[in-house]
């Protein structure tokens, strides 16, 4: 028989008793949605985990005096300057794997506008570059220039959140609020983030320059800084950075071969490997012990395949009479269980992409700030219709392989 | 050449410890277009010998020979394929397959050769249907029809590919007098317009007078072979005396 004929046969066949076909592929259903659903929710932990590293800055490592070598914090005993602007500036001069750097003081201090106060999580004080190393974007304004820094002009950009608390969220490019009584003027509003991972509010900020916030702000005559941002050119390329940035501040430092580093870099990549490792992992896992349900499924198919079999003796005993061959008779049950396993996938689907949905709309409406990002991965989709299949056929080779054996007078002569 | 020659067919049943000769030594010559009654006491191997002629079942010994061809040694492929083009079934219970119409039971051989396209096929069920009177019934499934109305689909189902040999294993069987008088006009008519072969297991003596040759089985022998349907009744009532 002609293979589109025999898939109408089998289709027919599947037709005619939809409510037996719908519970045989129950467990199919079942298990394809639970692939799709939990395969789903882990690519989004892991992309939502991405997003947040990106959100933290493009390949950013963070360097930060003192040491964190053999256990413990050792700070350079009397306080020495460790870390300083101009180290910043070689990084980004001698270190080939460094794209830009900024310096960093942060200070913390009550925001003051007109009889309005405000305390920031953070106020940071960094350079022009700052806004790339941060991936941060201006909504409204500008972004400070260099000659800003070098000028120590009184400047900040500050963040949504800083805007609606203290500003009542009106348009405030221009306006003027005090820090520590310093007047500056806000001349950009930058682009919100939102929640991070730990449910932190990104946009709780305000930058200024460096420059300023050292000796205007904080008044320190020290020319420390409290941390350098330092960006890689790539991703794959943080590792290398770290080692440049590693010895190039060793040899500025003048560190001996057997002493310890005077500083730490932290490079988010570390980290971030391990996140991914740890989310594949996570995907891989709860994909399999769906697919398990899957397997189970496709016993429920050989189940009510072979019970099939059994009450349709007579009508393979009319088939052979008329001339089908036991492999005719093979193919068409063996048909119906794929088309059947594949039409029971292909709910599945459907199922799961719907329970995935309807899942990140509650766990967005559930968790206040952090967006929880919807994910329906398409190799899902396919590799679990195809097993889908591959379980129908596995499974239903045996009941099609009893059927084609059976005898063509005792099938037309059962009851 | 006879179209069909039996030789020394034998079917053996083993059931358990008791051999079972359904036929013994059967031996049977048809031509193209002769239209034969098999008649014989209940048990007498009529339905035994029909599954042998209709390539179904193959005998324990004997030869079979279709066309010229020894069926015996064949695969269960080519038997199924002689079942498909050479052999018209015709059952008591006619056998048509209850979830589908009629147009679709008589076009189930046509499946299976697969040498017609759809449009074809579909040409071909109505003709055969039109034949058979059932033509405005053709998407009627088994359950709507009377008796006598599955049967002619069923006959229109065997003559699907136009198959010399038409099989009948009491056709009638399950049909009042007069649809079973219908179903025995077409057979004749089939007979001698088309020059179909028609074999036919009956009881019924008035359904077998329509036949123009006679078999009569007795434990699984053939008794009489006549044209004479008065020889073969007074064969029958001997055998059915004999074994009552
Ligand atoms: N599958 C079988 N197994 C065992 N015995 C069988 C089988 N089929 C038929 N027989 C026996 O073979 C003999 C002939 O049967 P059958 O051809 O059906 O007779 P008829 O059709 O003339 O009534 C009977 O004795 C029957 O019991
Ligand atoms: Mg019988």
């Amino acid at each position: 028989m002609h293979p589109t004929l025999t898939l109408r046969v089998a289709l027919r066949a599947i037709g005619k008793n939809k409510m037996r076909a719908g519970l045989t592929v129950l467990g199919i259903v079942i298990g394809v949605a639970a692939v799709i659903v939990l395969v789903s929710v882990s690519q989004s932990a892991g992309l939502m985990i991405h997003q947040q590293f990106q959100s933290l800055g493009t390949n950013v490592l963070f360097v930060i005096p003192g040491s964190q070598q053999g256990g413990g914090i050792h700070l350079p005993t009397g306080s020495i300057v460790t870390l300083v602007a101009t180290d910043a500036d070689a990084m980004t001069a001698e270190c080939p794997a460094v794209l830009a750097t900024s310096p960093m003081v942060s200070a913390r201090a009550q925001l003051v506008a007109g009889n309005q106060n405000w305390s920031p999580d953070q106020i940071y004080g960094v350079n022009e570059k700052y806004l790339t190393i941060g991936n941060w974007r201006i909504k409204k304004g500008d972004y400070f220039t260099a000659n800003d820094v070098h000028a120590a002009a009184k400047v900040c950009v500050i963040g949504k959140t800083v805007v609606d608390n203290l500003l009542g969220g009106m348009d405030c490019v221009g306006a003027t609020i005090r820090i520590k009584n310093i007047p500056f003027q806000v001349i950009g509003i930058l682009e919100p983030k939102g929640a991070n991972l730990f449910g932190q509010d990104q946009d709780n900020i305000v930058l200024a320059p460096y420059t300023t916030i050292k000796k205007r702000v904080s008044g320190s005559t020290f020319n420390n800084i409290d941390a350098v941002f330092v960006s890689a050119r790539a991703t794959d390329r943080m590792q290398e950075a770290d080692d440049q940035v590693t010895q190039l501040l060793r040899q500025r430092h003048h560190i001996r071969h057997s002493t310890l580093d005077d500083f730490t870099v932290h490079n988010s990549s570390e980290v971030a490997n391990v996140l991914n490792i740890i989310t594949t992992v996570m995907t891989l896992l709860l994909g399999s012990v769906a697919s398990v349900s899957l397997v189970v499924g496709g016993v429920g198919i050989m189940n009510i395949m072979l019970v099939s079999v059994t009450e349709r003796t007579r009508e393979i005993g009319i088939r052979l009479a008329v001339g089908a061959r036991s492999r005719d008779i093979l193919r068409q049950f063996l048909v119906e269980a794929v088309v059947l396993s594949t039409l029971g996938g292909a709910i599945g689907v459907a199922f799961g992409v719907l329970v995935a949905i309807g899942a990140t709309c509650a766990a967005n409406a559930l968790l206040s700030g952090a967006r929880w990002p919807l994910t329906i991965s398409l190799n899902a989709i396919v590799v679990s219709l195809v097993f889908a299949g591959s379980v129908g056929m596995f499974f239903g080779y045996y009941p099609a392989r009893k059927a084609s054996k059976l005898d063509p007078i005792e099938s037309l002569r059962y009851e | 050449m006879p179209l069909i020659q039996l030789r020394d067919i034998c079917k053996t049943y083993q059931l358990g410890e008791v051999q079972v000769h359904a036929l013994r030594n059967a031996s049977l010559n048809i031509d193209r277009g002769e239209y034969v009654a098999l008649m014989g006491p209940s048990g007498s191997g009529k339905t035994t010998l029909m599954n042998m002629l209709g390539c179904l079942d193959r005998p324990t010994s004997g030869s079979y020979l279709l066309d010229g061809e020894e069926v015996v040694d064949m695969s269960s492929d080519q038997r199924a394929r002689l079942r498909n083009r050479k052999i018209g079934f015709v059952f008591q219970n006619f056998n048509l397959l209850s979830r589908t119409n009629a147009l679709e039971n008589v076009e189930l051989p046509l499946l299976y050769s697969g040498h017609l396209r759809a449009g074809r096929r579909r040409e071909r069920v109505r003709l055969l249907l039109r034949k058979v009177g059932l033509e405005s019934r053709m998407d009627h499934h088994p359950s709507q029809l009377s008796g006598g109305q599955q049967q002619r689909v069923a006959i229109a189902r065997a003559l699907a590919n136009q198959p010399p040999i038409l099989l009948a294993d009491e056709p009638t069987g399950n049909l009042d007098s007069h649809t079973s008088r219908e179903v025995m006009e077409l057979f004749g008519q089939l007979n001698r317009e088309d020059g179909i072969t028609i074999i036919l297991v009956t009881h019924d003596q008035a359904v077998a007078r329509n036949a123009l040759r006679s078999v009569v089985l007795h434990d699984g022998q053939v008794v009489c072979d006549s044209t004479d349907f008065g020889r073969a009744t007074a064969a029958l009532y001997q055998t059915e005396g004999a074994n009552p």
